[in-house]
């Protein structure tokens, strides 16, 4: 804290234009800025994807709803605009900024099937499976592979670290909805081990929802194979970083001091070695918190999986643009807060890289 | 051309590396030499639906009583052009662009570091599923760009940290000094100094282009024609073929075909890494 006074103490001593030099030069204002702004330019792409190439899907909508004399030009785009959330009538920079307003607001227009569903319900109401699907798999991968990866480097060179790298290295360069078909095919179907169809959906059909051991029981059984799947394709990204990271530290100055001074192996395994190899890695997980979201389109479909991905595709399959559009912000903006999050979760594990940024 | 061969014979030298030349050297001459000789089969044959593997049919038949196999040889090329073209266009921008934005420096670097930043938040399948929706991409060609398009952005920051250290060594200022020009000092001094950084990317940027192609075409929102490896698994999967136990050996030939591919080219990144960075195989 006195180091910071001290400060403080420095910038009041400088003119108001230098101390607002200092204040945007500040690491955490500087990641704030520039999620906003990555956020913003999202937004507009998909504007521009949406409203402003050929093809657009607005103006498709428009030719299909006139082609037949269904409807006049005028009534067509007054549909489609309510759809949208987009006024037409207005000239385009307007229309960019209220379109803009309204996704701040939460507002991402109604779905072209029913238009009392608004897309905001829509994705509400899948997000929960696939963040604790997916979400599950990662965190699994994510401790296993640690301690993987930290015996290994440990066993250098050892039959086990070997098995170990390689099989972690094998797995992660096989496409993730690959080894979900494999699962299928050669589980489900050749072995008749599991029975998948009976694990389609987030939960059976006739269960009540709620916090009993019944239906906590019933998620995870529909949730095994996603999960698995997940844990799969991502633990040989941990084990192999945990590896590189702890071979590192094991050669640092103050590992070795620790060494000199005696410390007993598993203190020095956990609070000198350990501690400091999965630093980098701590962030690594925060980033990829926010690809959690987007990350499971097609094994959610090849699972029957009711999640974020599933119902993408059933957008895709449907052409139903607003719901398509509402998905892909909803993805980035999750990984540009967990960047965001994984920046400051690292200045404050790691004071020097605030210091010197 | 002799730097080449002697490059290839120590990567043959590690086992990694071995495996991997064999297996994408295989690969390329069964997706491009072997069609040369072993002519289409075609024709559908009612008789012999989802046959298990026989001496006529080493992979089985498939849903119209096609050889898996001979499927399996011509399906192969669409995937290695757009995985091979797709890595060539983004370490092309990435190269360009990167080693531009640290020799210029200022505002230049700073709005191309922005765009990389962009890029590589957005997630990259949803992106390419809600873009291949509306535009449908058919041909090779605007496949790879649409991929190339995503993909430039990790490597290009790597480049421009890289070129940044370069910058300062004695051999580049000397070049500087001489007054030999941009171009010059990028392509002449600096790449070369990258050329084994470059190539493990772009075996990487395959692999990343693999997955993501065979993705798009899985799902059905890239109508490629023809039997590929993808279209097989787009085929299984849509016709219930995977939940069907006759059809096993038509759904795992594919299956197959591309993991080997991708381990090879994994193989192959790592039998480079050996050899161009000897510090790593005792770390």
């Amino acid at each position: 804290m006195a180091v910071i006074a001290a400060e403080d103490r420095a910038l009041a001593r400088l003119g108001p234009r230098a101390q607002l030099g200092a204040f945007v030069q500040h690491p955490v204002l500087r990641a704030g800025l520039k999620a906003a702004l990555t956020i913003l330019i999202a937004t507009t792409l998909t504007f521009a994807l949406v409203r402003l190439l050929p093809g657009n899907p607005v103006d498709l909508r428009i030719d299909e709803l006139t082609k037949d004399g269904a409807m006049t030009y005028e009534q067509a785009r007054e549909q489609v605009a309510a759809l949208y959330a987009i006024e037409l009538d207005v000239p385009l920079p307007q229309q960019y900024l209220s379109y803009v307003w309204n996704v701040l607001r939460g507002d991402l227009g109604h779905s072209f099937l029913s238009s009392t569903t608004s897309v905001t319900s829509i994705i509400l109401a899948v997000l929960p499976w696939t963040l604790f699907a997916v979400g599950t798999g990662l965190l699994l991968s994510f401790v296993v592979g640690i301690g993987l990866g930290l015996l290994a480097a440990y066993r250098r060179g050892s039959l086990l670290d070997r098995a170990v790298s390689t099989g972690g290295s094998i797995v992660s360069s096989i496409p993730n909805y690959l080894i979900a078909i494999l699962m299928v095919l050669v589980l489900g179907v050749q072995l008749r081990a599991v029975p998948i169809t009976q694990m389609r959906g987030a939960y059976s059909p006739g269960i009540q929802p709620g916090f009993t051991l019944d239906f906590v029981g019933d998620v995870l059984f529909h949730a095994a194979l996603p999960i698995t799947v997940f844990f799969l394709t991502h633990v040989g990204h941990w084990i192999l970083s945990m590896r590189s990271a702890t071979l590192a530290t094991l050669e640092d100055d103050h590992v070795v001091a620790a060494r000199a001074r005696g410390l007993t192996d598993m203190r020095i395994t956990t609070a000198y070695v350990g501690r400091n190899a999965v630093l980098p890695l701590v962030s690594q997980l925060a980033i990829s918190v926010g690809f959690i979201v987007g990350g499971a389109v097609l094994i959610e479909q090849i699972f029957v999986y009711q999640g974020v991905g599933k119902r993408l595709l059933t957008a895709v399959a449907s052409r139903d643009y607003p719901v398509m559009q509402g998905i892909l912000l909803l993805t980035t903006v999750a990984v540009v807060v967990a960047n965001l999050a994984a920046d400051l979760l690292y200045t404050r594990l790691d004071p020097r890289i605030g210091r010197s940024a | 051309m002799s730097g080449i061969a002697t490059t290839l014979r120590a990567i043959a030298r590690t086992p990694a590396g071995l495996l991997g030349l064999v297996g994408v050297g295989g690969f390329i001459a069964l997706a491009y030499l072997v069609p040369l000789i072993v002519p289409l089969q075609n024709a559908v044959d009612v008789a012999n639906l989802y046959r298990p593997p026989s001496f006529a049919h080493p992979f089985g038949t498939d849903f119209q009583g096609r050889d898996v196999l001979n499927q399996i040889v011509y399906g192969g090329r669409d995937i290695l052009n757009i995985a091979f073209l797709a890595a060539f266009f983004s370490t092309a921008i990435a190269v360009a662009f990167g080693s531009l934005a640290a020799t210029v420096g200022g505002r230049a670097d700073a709005a191309i570091l922005a765009v990389a930043d962009v890029v590589l938040t957005v997630p990259h399948l949803i992106v390419l599923i809600v873009v291949a929706a509306i535009f449908r991409p058919d041909g090779v060609l605007f496949i790879a760009l649409l991929l190339a398009s995503l993909q430039w952005a990790g490597l290009l920051r790597q480049i421009r940290a890289q070129t940044l250290s370069l910058k300062e060594r004695e051999y580049v200022e000397a070049a500087r000094a001489l007054d030999l020009g941009l171009f010059h000092v990028i392509f002449r001094e600096m790449l070369p100094n990258m050329a084994s950084y470059v190539a493990i990317h772009f075996i990487f940027a395959m692999t990343a282009a693999v997955y993501a192609q065979v993705g798009l075409i899985v799902l059905g929102l890239v109508p490629l024609s023809g039997a590929n490896w993808g279209v097989m698994l787009y085929l299984a999967q849509s016709q219930g073929a995977i939940y069907f136990s006759d059809s096993f050996w038509y759904v795992l030939s594919p299956i197959l075909a591309i993991v080997l591919f991708q381990l090879s080219l994994v193989a192959l990144a790592s039998g480079l890494e050996d050899v161009f960075n000897p510090r790593l195989r005792t770390a």
